[in-house]
């Protein structure tokens, strides 16, 4: 591996690592007394409870079904009554609707296979693309990676693009966060079991699993495998640079294409971009008839005790899991959905783990607190920063003037709320906050102008 | 001698040209404005505001003007200038103006720091927009007001401002001019335009939160808990509940204060009305000031 490494063109910056859980065998996580299952855990309509207070369920039981096109169901990962549906606080910071379950027993459905056997796809010939989308679908999977994009719609293309290759996500380039890298180490087997699912759902020749060079051993493992058994899979090795695990970044490192602005999604370009995660719970909601009822998550953070990683319930409180990490540090912690960079900070440890949570991070006040923002120095490091090559002093001062139009132009929504200039930035401008607000904003215009030009095309015909 | 003659007319000759071209186009690009609506324009105060909703005075003016061609100016009211500016201008155009009831900018949050506890601590960019994108703020009420200001920075007549006190922002009775900017700047639909009603005494629900009574209690001590108990007393009919919220219509209100009595969180408030008198209190003073004379 002399050659030189590969990594998106533009923008990036180097964070400390941190990867304090790197080495720690996963845990299973024990089972909650309560498990709380918000509607919306992936992006799009929220999903339609199907059961009613008081109603047993069992694991892997349907309890929410899908409630629109973008949208998936969720299945519950325990076993018990059904004890309210309810408002919880999620990791947006509000209350939203949700389904609460009192823990009794651990009793599955019987169609789930729980046995350790590695299921090969080349014993299983009787596979079609349809029939293994439809499995995706009914398992409730979600893009595991963070965003919580269901994952049968990524694998359908809209018409007029053709997928050629599928992109695995293993850069994990989030500080902190080890779930990804334990996954690898413990299951490769099951992942590219996944992977050859995804490439045969998709009618996809070749895939790129895309890992960081921190990641050496991971690298190793996941390519002699490929070398043996797997012919069209190669692992790519990639140069460390953060946001490389953006699905855009990832597309321009490993293929050289760049994805255009929104709307377009790396199909576009010919690229399906799946999370190293997803393809396990491919893997298992195929082969196994297990939904996805279980994630890997990372629970880390320099004060916590013994971070660790764990397989866990969803469902399960993030309070559950800090206290078998040795319980919250003393002082005012910040605690965050995610890692530090683009992770959701959390207003209370009710909130529960969803199946886009890949780690829970708690840092230190005095990790946590900024400091106090200085006048804007010029110096430009937010615009070599930014990894998708716009000029974030430029979009966040706009927005704070509320100034939409201009914001528009100069394409505030391309952004993909990395955080990169907001770290770089030497006088501590608060980038970041003023061009998310912008670009929530923004969105909202163009949506609402989109819907009124719909209209008038409805009228007119 | 000669040289100045030459010079001159030929001056003389490029000065009449110049001046018949400017003529000619003066004439074929002329744009007619309605004399009326500088008339109009000069009534307006000249504040530019747009709470009117057009951009600034002449926009003002110019659709006062249109819509008088249309036979009436119904509708169009500036709220800088009020019932007196309007009549003026109703007069210059030959139209009467019907009085709209004045209004003024309400803030339906109670959430003082004493009944909505502090639950965790927010760093980074002070503007309620910000914080409203991130979460609840440093409260657990996700409706309420997050004291940041956008309504004080938005405000062209200096008319709120956050109480130092109660971290809530106050409108200014005499300043306000119900523009409306503050409604448009708050991210949480906090700030309502309510009639001002005889004398300035109005009632209202101070409380915008939508979640089931148990919740709202819990993360603030004055939310209004939907109970439905103002919604039995009113004799009016002006009081409807609706996701787990009251609200009083401005329009039917009376004013009569039956509702204030019976609410179990003190979410409903009323303003300007004179304070009760306490005959008990009133009788114990007269004892002691008799005792002391």
């Amino acid at each position: 591996m002399n050659m030189k490494l590969k990594s998106f063109r533009i923008g990036g910056i180097h964070p400390v690592e941190n990867k304090l859980t790197s080495d720690v065998q996963t845990k299973v996580a024990e089972l909650p007394k309560k498990a709380i299952f918000p509607l919306s855990q992936h992006i799009g309509t929220p999903a339609k409870p199907v059961v009613n207070k008081g109603d047993h369920v069992k694991v892997g039981q349907m309890i929410a079904a899908s409630g629109g096109f973008v949208s998936a169901p969720i299945l519950s990962s325990v076993s018990g009554t059904i004890l309210k549906i309810d408002s919880v606080f999620d990791a947006t910071g509000y209350r939203k609707p949700a389904i609460i379950i009192k823990v009794d027993g651990d009793e599955w459905i019987d169609s789930i296979d729980r046995s350790d056997k590695l299921e090969k796809l080349s014993e299983h010939s009787e596979f079609t693309s349809e029939e293994i989308i439809k499995r995706i679908k009914d398992a409730g999977i979600t893009g595991m990676g963070g965003a919580g994009f269901p994952t049968y719609i990524k694998l359908t293309p809209p018409s007029g693009n053709t997928a050629e290759y599928v992109i695995i996500n293993g850069v994990e380039c989030e500080p902190y966060i080890t779930s990804d890298y334990r996954l690898m180490m413990e299951h490769p087997d099951e992942i590219l079991v996944g992977i050859e699912l995804l490439m045969k759902a998709t009618n996809v020749k070749l895939v790129f699993i895309g890992i960081e060079d921190n990641k050496p051993e991971a690298i190793k493992l996941l390519s002699d495998k490929c070398h043996l058994d797997y012919p069209s899979i190669s692992v790519v090795a990639l140069k460390q640079k953060y946001p490389q695990g953006g699905e855009k970044q990832l597309v321009d490192a490993i293929l050289g294409r760049r994805v255009p602005a929104p709307p377009a999604i790396p199909v576009n370009v010919g690229a399906i971009v799946q999370n190293v995660g997803t393809a396990f719970a491919v893997y298992e909601a195929v082969m196994k008839h297990k939904p996805l009822i279980e994630r890997y998550t990372t629970v880390t953070g320099k004060k916590l005790s013994g971070p660790c990683n764990f397989k866990v319930r969803i469902g399960t409180p993030v309070s559950d899991l800090i206290e078998a990490c040795g319980g919250l540090p003393d002082g005012s912690n910040k605690i965050l959905a995610g890692g530090p960079m683009m992770g959701k900070s959390l207003t209370t440890t009710e909130v529960p783990i969803c199946k886009g949570t890949n780690a829970v991070t708690i840092l230190s006040d005095a990790e946590a607190r900024r400091k106090d923002p200085q006048p804007c120095i010029r110096c430009a490091k937010c615009v070599s920063a930014c990894p998708m090559g716009l000029e974030p002093f430029l979009i966040a001062t706009l927005s704070a003037m509320r100034n939409w139009d201009k914001s528009e132009k100069e394409d505030i929504i391309s952004c993909i709320e990395c955080g990169s200039c907001q770290y770089t930035c030497p006088a501590h401008r608060p980038l970041l906050d003023n061009i998310r607000l912008g670009k929530s904003t923004v969105m909202g215009i163009i949506k609402a102008r989109n819907a009124v030009n719909k209209k008038e095309t409805n009228d007119g015909k | 001698m000669n040289f100045i003659l030459i010079a001159v007319i030929v001056l003389c000759l490029i000065a009449l040209v110049s001046a018949l071209i400017l003529y000619l186009c003066s004439k074929k690009f002329a744009v007619h404005e309605d004399p009326r609506i500088s008339e109009v324009a000069a009534l307006l105060p000249q504040a530019n505001c747009g709470g009117c909703g057009f951009p600034g005075c002449s926009g003002m003016a110019d659709a006062l003007v249109k819509a008088a061609d249309k036979g009436s100016i119904k509708g169009l009211t500036c709220p800088v200038g009020g019932l007196e500016v309007m009549t003026h201008v109703a007069n210059t155009l030959n139209l009467s103006y019907a009085q709209t009831e004045p209004k003024i900018a309400v803030v339906r949050c109670n959430g003082a720091c004493s009944y909505r506890p502090k639950t965790n601590e927010y760093s980074g960019m002070l503007t309620c927009s910000a914080i409203n994108i991130c979460g609840t703020g440093e409260t657990n009420c996700g409706y309420g007001c997050l004291g940041c200001g956008d309504c004080v920075s938005a405000c062209q007549f200096n008319a709120i401002h956050i109480n130092e006190k109660t971290k809530l922002p106050q409108v200014d009775e005499n300043k306000c001019t119900s523009c409306g900017a503050c409604v448009t700047a708050c991210p949480r639909d906090i700030i309502e335009l309510r009639k001002k009603g005889p004398k300035g005494r109005r009632v209202f629900v101070s409380c915008v939160n939508s979640e089931k009574g148990p919740h709202a209690l819990k993360s603030c001590k004055v939310a209004c808990i939907g109970c439905g108990k103002c919604e039995e007393v009113c004799p009016f009919g002006a009081i409807s509940i609706k996701e787990n919220l009251s609200y009083i219509d401005y329009e039917i209100c009376r004013s009569c204060r039956k509702c204030e009595r019976v609410c179990p969180t003190n979410a409903i408030l009323t303003v300007n009305f004179p304070v009760a008198k306490d005959k008990k209190m009133e009788s114990q003073v007269k004892q002691i000031v008799a005792q002391k004379l």
